[in-house]
This record gives C-alpha cells, structure tokens and sequence, in this order.
C-alpha cells in the first residue's frame, strides 16, 4: 500500500527527470522548446534595443531637426545618449531577467508536475 | 600644478588597495579560492567588484576627454560601454555560469571538446588583455606626470609593479574584495567633485557651453606649444606655431583653432553629425555600436568574473546590478565634457584632452581647499580606475596562462604566470608611448567582438557550432580585427574609406566572424560533439532542476 504509493508518486517527476538526464524524444523536445523561448525572448529584447538605441544614428542623420529640438533647454541628442540610454537599458534588461526567470519556472512546473 | 593633497590621495589608494588585498590573502588558501573567490561573492559585491573592474581609465578619463573634443556623437561610447552588459545578460550570462567552466578556454574544451581551440583561445585571450593592459599602465603613467611633475615611466612602473605584486599574493579573493571598493571610490570620486562643478557653473551665471562668438577662456592662460602647427585666431587670421612657443592668452579672449588637434567646435560639437555629403560618419558610429555592444562578453576579466556566482539566476541578477551600477557611473563623464569646454578650452590647444577630469576641479573651483581637496579625490579615483582595471585583466590573463600554458593551475603556477602576464605589459607601456588610449580600448572591445562574443553566442545557442568552424570563425574574424589593430599601431596613415574600415573594424569583422564559424560548421557538420544534447540541457535547464 505504502510502497504503491511511494512508487506513484515517483513515477511522473521521476520519470520526467530521467527522460531529460537520458535525452530520450520527449526530454529533447522538452529543452529544445526551452532553448527555442529563451533564444526568442532574447532576441525580441535585442530587436526592442537595436531599434530604441540603434536607430537614434539614423534618425539623427535623417532627420536632422530632431538633433536640433531641445528640451528643458538642453538639445534632445545629449538628453537620450547621455541620460535617458542608461535606464531604458536597465529596464530592458529588468524585463528580461523577470521574462527569462518566468520561462523556467514554466519548465520546471511541467517537470516537476507528472499530473498535467 | 601645486596641490599639496593629490599624491597622499593616490597614496592612500593604492595603500588601500594593498592592504584590503592583504585582509583577502588571509582567507585565500587554495587553488580554487584564487580563481574564483570560493564562489562565496554575494551578488551585490559581485556585481560591485565587476563594476570596478570594468570602468578602466578609458571610462575614468577617456570618455570625457573624447566628449570634450568631438561633442555628442562620442556619447555612443559610455552608452555602447554599458549597453555591453544587456547584450552579455540577454544571451550570455546564466548558461555561461551553468557551464561550469572557470574562463574562455574552458568554455571551448567543455562545448567542443578540443584542445587545440582551447589553446587557440588562449592565445587570444592573452592578446585582448594585453592589448587592454597597455592603455592602462600609460594612462598612469600620463597621470602622474601631469599631477605631480614626475617622469612618464615611473608612473607605469608603479601601477604595474604594485598589481603584479597584489594578484600575485592575493588572488582573486582580494581582488573581489578590493574591486568592489574601487567602484564604490571611482563613483565618489567622479560624482562628489561633479556637485561642485555644477553649483559652480550655477553661480556663475551659467555660461553658456558652446557661446554664439565662439568659446573663451575663463581665466589668464598660457599655453605651451607642443608641435608645429596653424593657429587660427578668431578673426580669421592665421599664424604658424613652434614646439616651446608660450601662447598668452588674457581672461575672455576667444579660444582659437589649432591644427594640430583634430576638435570639433561650435554647432557641431553641439549637433550629432548627419548625413548627406558622406556616410563614413554613420558606418563608424554602427561600427563603434556594434564593437561595444558585443565586445563586452568577450572581455577575459569580465566573464572570468561570473564563475563566482552561485549559479545561473544569481548571475542574471548580478549583470543587471552591473547594468545599472556603470549605467550610474557614466551619467558624470558627460558632465565633465561639457564643463570642461568652459572652464578648460586650453586643453582642445595641447590636445590633452583626456586631462579635463583631473584638471576640472581646480579649473573651475580655483586653488582654494575645496578645490584642491576636490581636485586630490578626482586624481586619487583616476589611480583607483588603472590599479582595478589592471587587477582584474592581470587575474584573467594570469589565470588561463598557468592552467593552458606555463603550468598546471597551482598556486604556484598561477604566481609565476602573473609575473610574466605582468612584465610583458609593463615593459610593452614603457617603449610605445605614443598611443591614444580611448582608442586602443576601442580596438580591444572590436577583437573580442569578433572573436568570443561569435563563439559564446554560437556555442550556447546553436547545436550545429563545430570545433573546426569555431576555430575557423576565431582565426578569420579575429584574425582581421587583430590585423586592424596591428595596422592601427604600426601601419602608415590612411584616408578616407579604407582609414574607416581599418580604425573601426567591428562592423565587417564582427558579421565575417559570424558567418565564418556557421558556413565551417556547417561544412565540418559531421564533427558535432556527440554530447551536445547533454551540454544544451546543463547550459539551458533550471537551476533549481540540478539535473
């Protein structure tokens, strides 16, 4: 009785844990799908900076009354590369650690739960 | 320059410095102590001796410097110094710490399985650290000369000798320790004088940066000429300049151009640079975007930093702390740019620019007590800036020296190779003087770019990455940003494109090395490491997992 019980339990998590150390089919999709969310989210935050930060040349370059416009009497270049970069990289970066953090847990929940 | 407080300042820095690496020596004990710090760094001491271990003085001083001459295009560098750290978190930083490999070459053995790329990455970490180790032990040099007088050598004798001599004895454990306090030193040092400056600027009416008639000098100034050059007076005439000619100058005159320093003045410095009449602007500024961006997770010291986290969350969440600590630190270079344009223009006459943070101070408060205290701390934070850079690039190179080439990885070894990863520099800073730091920095963020940044981003996130394609990609991509940075030093100068291309050579060397290391993998497919699934899920798999 304790013994059938102690032996279901095993069974899912267990099993779940054995299939990824052993790389059977289903623990290979199972990090493959992981690698593949993480590498996505990475690189969706990647595209948000390459357009935030690396766009600012181009648009500088093309459009040269935004290098002209001020604000609080400062030109608005010296605003966004000198003081606004810092904490927008910190937030991505924020949302990243959180977002990434999230994935995993969702990982581990379907290893960890036999009983989905 | 008379200020009675800034050599005890650098004194009491690097006494300290020596001294907390003592107090760390009594913990060190093993070879694993050394190497990575018992991996019993708490994040936020980690993530400060990080911090102080990157902002070298290419950051301290060089950043304002460049401000000071080029205006608001040179922002790309403190930003592109920080957006670094994002690029290392977002694809670098939790599976690299999952790896378990202590530095770069033990990535390559541990992901590929070959000792000949590990070798190969030696080589190329000892020759980024180097040619990082260089700038530094000259900026001390030009440092000290500058505060007190003293000959150029000694200064790089002393950083370098006093580094060799902490990493030696200490290790990384009081590196950490002594790191940390160096951030917490180099903020101060930066942001205490900079609410001065600004209170002064305050009262003074708040002279405008960039005036209508053109920039003036504040006070009486007399200007040593250092090489033949055209003065161009304000109205317009010229006049030609000998080495040793005093140039006077009363208090309010106009500030005129010389040709011996390539500046950048009026609108323009105010304005970024647009495009129309060439695009050579806008390819170097993608360049110098994409060098930094990625430059920073190839750099030895760096990465050899997060083997002292616990695991792989941990070293998420210090590189965000990172993030956010230089973030900090790089919001003041750009005050001292901009003040220094009104308060020390004569530098944009000597070219010495990379002086304004250490000449500000007293530029602008006077030779009073809060100015030459102010004045003593900058200096002091300047000699924190080389001793902690130095610090942590001798421990890395040091480090994969006595494991891969000149030993086995004791204790011993370890001493014996951060006394020859520390003379190699010292001796190289005392015979080529006349290099510009930012720049040399610069190319050492483009080799790294070009060379690691391919095989970590490769090696975690793509199964088809090859022993033979990584080498391949390491040896073309690297290859050509270490010709360009050779060509740089050594070569003849050159103009207009061919000049772009070869002094900011991320943006081509970086994709070549990318599509090098894919197109040899792909070729070379059939030497896929057989473990490679196994390596995915030890880089990729939860922390709490354990698997």
């Amino acid at each position: 009785m304790v013994l059938a019980e102690v032996a279901r339990r095993r069974t899912g998590a267990e099993r779940t844990r054995a299939e990824l150390a052993q790389q059977t089919q289903v623990g290979e999709a199972l990090v493959r799908g992981l690698v593949r969310a993480q590498l996505a989210l990475a690189l969706r935050l990647s595209l948000v900076v390459g357009i935030g930060l690396g766009g600012l040349p181009l648009l500088f370059a093309i459009a040269p009354e935004v290098g002209t416009a001020k604000l609080f009497g400062i030109n608005l270049p010296w605003l966004l590369l000198g003081v606004a970069a810092f904490p927008f990289l910190v937030a991505v970066g924020w949302a990243y650690v959180h977002l990434a953090e999230r994935n995993e847990q969702d990982f581990t929940d379907v290893v960890q739960r036999p009983e989905r | 320059m008379d200020n009675p407080y800034t050599v005890p300042a650098m004194i009491a820095v690097t006494l300290a410095t020596v001294v907390i690496g003592f107090y760390g020596l009594t913990l060190a004990r093993t070879t694993s102590d050394f190497l990575v710090a018992s991996r019993m760094v708490s994040p936020t001491w980690n993530a400060a001796a990080i911090g102080g271990e990157y902002l070298s003085a290419a950051s301290f001083l060089g950043v304002a410097g460049l401000i000071l001459k080029y205006g608001v295009d040179v922002l790309w560098y403190p930003v592109g110094f920080a957006a670094g750290y994002l690029a290392l978190l977002l694809f670098v930083a939790a599976p690299l710490r999952r790896s378990g490999a202590f530095t770069l070459p033990d990535f390559c053995e541990l992901r590929l399985g070959s000792r000949r790329l590990r070798t190969l990455a030696t080589v190329f970490v000892a020759f980024i650290g180097w040619l990082y180790l260089v700038p530094q032990l000259q900026g001390a040099g030009l440092t000290l000369s500058t505060v007190t007088g003293s000959p150029y050598p000694l200064g790089a004798l002393l950083v370098g000798a006093v580094v060799t001599g902490n990493v030696a004895l200490g290790g990384m454990r009081a590196v950490t320790f002594v790191q940390a306090f160096q951030y917490w030193l180099k903020l101060t040092a930066l942001a205490v004088p900079a609410i001065f400056l600004v209170l002064q600027w305050q009262s003074d009416g708040r002279p405008a940066v960039t005036p209508e008639a053109g920039a003036v000098f504040p006070a009486a100034t007399t200007v040593v000429v250092e090489q033949a050059a055209t003065l161009t007076l304000a109205d317009g005439t010229t006049r030609e300049v000998r080495p040793g000619e005093e140039l006077s100058f009363a208090a309010g005159e106009p500030v005129p151009e010389i040709s011996s320093t390539d500046t950048v003045n009026g609108a323009d410095w105010l304005l970024p640079s647009t495009a129309g009449d060439d695009d050579r602007g806008l390819f170097a500024t993608y360049s110098l975007i994409l060098a930094t961006f990625l430059g920073t997770m190839g750099l030895p010291h760096v990465l050899v930093r997060f083997y002292t986290n616990p695991d792989g969350a941990a070293a998420r969440r210090t590189t965000l702390v990172v993030l956010a600590l230089v973030g900090t630190f790089y919001l003041f270079p750009t005050l001292y740019g901009v003040l220094g344009r009104i308060y020390t223009p004569q530098l944009l006459l000597t070219g010495r620019s990379d002086a304004v943070v250490v000449l500000l101070p007293s530029a602008a408060l006077g030779n009073g007590l809060t100015g030459q205290l102010l004045a003593a701390l900058v200096a002091a934070g300047a000699f924190a800036a080389f001793l902690s850079t130095s610090s942590g690039l001798l421990t890395s190179v040091a480090g994969v020296l006595s494991t891969d080439l000149l030993g086995h990885g004791s204790v011993r070894d370890f001493r014996f190779a951060t006394v020859v990863a520390g003379l190699v520099p010292t001796v190289l800073a005392l015979y080529v003087s006349g290099l510009d730091v930012s720049q040399v920095v610069g190319l050492a963020f483009a080799v790294a770019a070009s060379s690691f940044c391919p095989l970590l981003v490769l090696g975690i996130w793509w199964r088809g990455l090859t022993d033979a394609g990584a080498a391949a990609g390491i040896l073309v991509g690297g290859g050509a940003a270490v010709g360009a940075v050779l060509f740089t030093v050594v070569g003849p100068e050159l103009t207009g494109w061919p000049a772009v291309l070869i002094a900011q050579p991320a943006a081509w060397t970086v994709p070549l090395a990318f599509t090098v290391m894919v197109a040899a993998s792909w070729v070379t497919r059939r030497r896929t490491p057989p473990d490679v699934a196994a390596t995915m899920l030890r880089l990729h798999a939860p922390d709490a997992l354990r698997l």
